[in-house]
This record gives C-alpha cells, sequence and structure tokens, in this order.
C-alpha cells in the first residue's frame, strides 16, 4: 500500500531529486579514482576506456547523464522556487495573509477593550 | 539536519555547480564523439589552466554540495546525529576533494606516463 503523500507530483519531484542526487554521489569516487590512473597508470585507464565502448556500458552512461540532468534542472526549480522575486498573484495572496491577520487582531481588541 | 550556514552553503554550492554542469554536460557530448582515450583527454587538459579552473572549482563545490546532501539523508534515514554526523559530513567533504583533485591535477598538471 502506498501511503497517499507518495502520490503527488511534488513527492516525485522530492524523491528524484534525492535518488539522483545519491546516485551521483555513489558515483563521484569511481569517476575521480579513475580519471587519476592517468597519474598513476595510465594503461588501465585506456583499457577502462575501451570497455566503456560496450553498449551496456554506453547505455549505463546514458542513465548518469539522465541522472544529472534530473538533479540539475530539479535543483534549479528549487532554487527558482527559494530565491526567485515572487509573481504578482504571490504576492496578493501574501497582502492577503497579512491584512487578514490584521483585521482577525483589530477584532480581538475591539472586543477587549469594549 | 542543516543550520542556516549549511543551508545557504548547499544553495550557493549549486549555484556556482549550475553554469559548470550545463558546461561539463556539453563537454561529455563533444568528447564522447567517436569514444574517449586517455591520450585525447590529456590533449584537450593537459597544461589548461583554464580547465583547471573549471574543474577545480567544480570539485570544491560538488565536495562540499554532496557531503551536505549526504548528511541530511544519513540523519533522516539512519538517524545518524551529534559528533557522528558531523563526522560523516568532514569525512566525505575530505574523501570527495583528495580524489577529485587528485583527479583534476592528473588531467591537467601532471599527465602522468604518456
Amino acid at each position: 500500500m502506498i501511503s497517499p503523500h507518495r502520490s503527488h507530483s511534488l513527492w516525485f519531484a522530492f524523491i528524484a531529486h534525492r535518488l539522483s542526487g545519491l546516485a551521483l554521489a555513489v558515483f563521484l569516487p569511481v569517476h575521480f579514482y579513475v580519471l587519476a590512473l592517468v597519474l598513476t597508470d595510465a594503461s588501465t585507464l585506456d583499457g577502462f576506456l575501451q570497455w566503456s565502448k560496450n553498449p551496456l556500458v554506453k547505455f549505463a552512461e546514458f542513465g548518469l547523464v539522465f541522472l544529472l540532468g534530473i538533479h540539475i534542472f530539479g535543483g534549479l526549480r528549487l532554487l527558482a522556487l527559494e530565491f526567485l522575486p515572487w509573481s504578482p498573484r504571490q504576492k496578493t495572496y501574501a497582502a492577503l495573509a497579512v491584512a487578514g491577520a490584521f483585521i482577525l487582531a483589530c477584532g480581538f481588541l475591539l472586543s477587549a477593550v469594549s | 539536519m542543516l543550520n542556516t550556514n549549511l543551508y545557504m552553503l548547499q544553495r550557493i554550492t549549486a549555484l556556482i555547480m549550475a553554469p559548470l554542469v550545463l558546461g561539463h554536460i556539453a563537454v561529455m557530448i563533444y568528447a564522447a564523439r567517436g569514444g574517449l582515450s586517455a591520450a585525447e583527454i590529456l590533449s584537450r587538459t593537459q597544461g589548461s589552466v583554464w580547465w583547471m579552473l573549471f574543474y577545480g572549482t567544480f570539485v570544491a563545490a560538488v565536495s562540499i554540495h554532496a557531503a551536505i546532501g549526504l548528511r541530511v539523508i544519513v540523519f533522516e534515514i539512519f538517524k545518524l546525529k551529534g559528533a557522528g554526523l558531523v563526522l560523516f559530513t568532514w569525512a566525505t567533504f575530505i574523501g570527495l576533494a583528495f580524489l577529485g583533485f587528485r583527479a583534476v591535477y592528473a588531467v591537467t598538471i601532471a599527465g602522468g606516463g604518456l
């Protein structure tokens, strides 16, 4: 049974961002290690790069680039939500919230002093 | 578990990496044509201050970003907290930075046995 919140599209956005980030973080040490083989053992690196021409490895690389794409575009979406200026409608809602709170507090004050 | 500094650091490193990731994807698509070899990678990167700065900045930002991201996951999933959480964050950061800078050094400055 899937919890109700897990069918929400924003939950998918969250879990896609988290899982792609986790996978990329696990991949990074391997990526760095293989690149640094140039320093210690260039022939092993070439053997590895030769192996990477295998169609299955190419498909795995496609997966990694896809994960990177998911993570950067999902991340840009988050940054836009957090840091870009509000739209006029969002500003109206924020102003309405303050106005509503003010009316509420005035109502309290009027009844408290009368 | 994030305090304000870690939260902001996560956003700042994301902003730094946004253009770097797009550049990296472009390089990958360009460089992967016809397959990769150690000599071909080095011919592009060796002795280049710009690639050293590009990927050096990338490694610094991604080491911080991945360490903070994994910190959130181990806190939420494995309930790691206190000194253990701090140790985990630093160990991840130092491990990734070490491997990453070693890889950048290998392909831009040293060039190894080629």
